[in-house]
């Protein structure tokens, strides 16, 4: 696998960014695209486009089978047993919107208990929290460990007879531990407690098996995946989408509707109300299809090899800490700068050409946990290289000196 | 406009070093500020005495070098000047963050005004101007007795 060949397929690193050649470390934020990926969008609207699954001409039918094909493409990526088990939604965010909403709406009541983690992103907290003020449930949070990860045994502990559904990050985004998802599942089904893994971090860089993993819900970023903006996927086991309520109602999603009822739509329309994303559904097709040419085996092993490179070198630069040390750990490296504040950091970085994240990425939670207001992250992608990481280094130092920090 | 300009030692220095910090007993104005992007927390204290005179203000808070210094240079600018010209320089200052190369306000000294311009920079970097207000607008809260958490996304 040669990343220079790859890096080259991506569009963005052709030209400098404010002088500079752009070293993306902000990947865990979001990915950039890849040219087939940006082709497809402006090909489709080009030559292609029409609404889908409501005319008969010959572009609205093309235009169906070729967003139908983006569902058979993710069923076969992440090895959903169903086609219809994967539902597009506008992102992870409104994926995790949609099960809190409709399985709080059927099945949850006063006092039940909705199990999360510190680790959680705003997007698997706030759609929990409109629960929490509308049906008086509670929010319990799984605690991390001094290595910034979640055990087994942290999610035991906070089960109680009044846990309805367990939703857990399956890669943090700040300290980059991988959750024992498979294990988590097993001892949830054990109690016939339902999971949904919010899998924004995960699906980028892990290999998924949805029926190896048995959860229950699987919330997919596609822009994270080197895919457009505004395009999601929800895993959901079949039962569960025959069993919930509809999540937003409009145009597709009926089957009948008269004056005096509705009766709703069959699996997958059911829950895709009004015109979706149709140019980024069938463009993220492209992204799927491009990571499966490089393998996810190999970009996991490169981003590893890059974090351990990365962490390697940083950990010898005296006065960055890392923050957490999980064992199993993704390609996600935050750390701080004593005497110096993360945001002050990423914006002497940026002069750099070098782009990272700082601020509490939005985990407040954990960030309160580990005291801090911030912290600087950077992320790796398909196209970075060591050479990234040592530019990264370089201008952590240049930061050290405009402080005068030695 | 490079970075060592804006990084300059007036900044450096008040930045790790913010004068002012900390509550003290007899304010009677206060106001919080945050700014939700970056999770920086400011409250600014304040004693206006019967002749409408900052007596004394003080601030506590978290934040970046940039959000800091602005605070520190502010609290101690203020001191001693009545009311309606702390407003005047707030809106003098604000205007300078954002787009003017100068401050026009006769009530800062020239010294002074120096001493404020090390943070015209900011306005090279359009995500950071909200670090360098955000303790600016909370004074103006404060003095408005509003008792709303001023807020740099509203």
């Amino acid at each position: 696998m040669n990343i220079n060949e790859i890096k080259k397929e991506f569009p963005i690193f052709d030209d400098k960014i404010q002088n500079n050649d752009l070293v993306y470390l902000d990947s865990a934020n979001s990915s950039q695209k890849p040219r087939v990926v940006v082709d497809r969008i402006y090909d489709f609207y080009t030559k292609e486009f029409s609404n889908v699954g409501r005319s008969v001409h010959y572009l609205a039918v093309a235009a169906t089978n070729l967003y139908e094909i983006t569902r058979t493409s993710v069923q076969k990526y992440i090895n959903a047993s169903d086609r219809n088990e994967i539902v597009f939604t506008k992102g992870a965010t409104e994926a995790i919107n949609l099960v809190a909403n409709t399985f709080g709406q059927k099945y949850l009541s006063e006092g039940d208990e909705v199990l999360l983690t510190e680790l959680e992103h705003h997007s698997n907290y706030v759609p929990w929290h409109f629960l929490r003020k509308a049906k008086n449930i509670k929010i319990e949070f799984a605690e991390i460990n001094d290595k910034g990860e979640i055990t087994l045994e942290s999610i035991k502990r906070k089960i109680t007879n009044r846990t309805k559904i367990i939703s857990v990050t399956h890669l943090s985004n700040v300290t980059g531990a991988i959750l024992p998802i498979k294990e988590i599942v097993k001892l949830a089904h054990s109690k016939n407690i339902p999971v949904l893994i919010d899998g924004c971090q995960g699906a980028p860089h892990l290999k998924l098996d949805m029926q190896d993993l048995g959860c229950d819900f699987y919330a997919i970023s596609g822009h994270k995946m080197y895919g457009p903006t505004g395009i999601g996927v929800l895993y959901a086991k079949k039962k569960w989408l025959d069993d919930l309520p509809p999540y937003q109602g409009g145009g597709g999603m009926i089957n009948e509707v008269k004056k005096e009822g509705i009766t709703y739509g069959e699996l997958p329309n059911k829950y895709e109300a009004g015109t979706m994303a149709t140019a980024q559904v069938i463009a993220f097709n492209e992204s799927i299809k491009f990571m499966e040419k490089i393998g996810i085996e190999n970009i996991e092993k490169h981003e590893n090899d890059l974090m351990s490179y990365g962490l390697e070198i940083l950990k010898k630069n005296n006065s960055v800490n890392i923050v957490g040390n999980p064992r199993d750990k993704g390609g996600v490296i935050s750390f701080t700068i004593e005497g110096i504040h993360p945001h002050d950091i990423a914006t002497i970085l940026d002069e750099d050409g070098v782009a990272i994240r700082a601020g509490h990425h939005c985990c407040q939670i954990l960030h309160d946990k580990l005291n801090l207001s911030a912290t600087a992250r950077a992320s790796f992608g398909i196209y970075n290289t060591k050479d990234d990481i040592d530019k990264l280094n370089q201008s952590i130092n240049n930061c050290k000196k405009i402080f005068n920090l030695k | 406009m490079n970075l060592k300009e804006l990084y300059q030692e007036i900044i450096l220095d008040h930045g790790k070093n913010p004068r002012n910090i900390g509550k003290f007993d007899n304010y009677n104005k206060d106001a919080k500020g945050h700014n939700p992007l970056c999770g920086d927390n400011v409250h600014v204290y304040l004693r206006l005495n019967e002749n409408k005179k900052v007596e004394d203000i003080s601030f506590e808070g978290s934040g970046c070098a940039i959000s800091m210094a602005s605070a520190s240079l502010m609290t101690d600018l203020v001191r001693g000047k009545e009311e309606n010209e702390v407003k005047e320089i707030v809106t003098d200052f604000l205007d300078m963050i954002k787009k003017k190369d100068e401050l026009n306000s006769n009530i800062l000294k020239e010294d002074e005004k120096t001493k404020l311009m090390s943070l015209s920079g900011v306005k090279q970097y359009p995500m950071r101007v909200k670090c360098a207000t955000l303790s600016w607008h909370t004074l103006t809260s404060a003095l408005d007795n509003s008792n709303k958490i001023t807020n740099t996304e509203n």
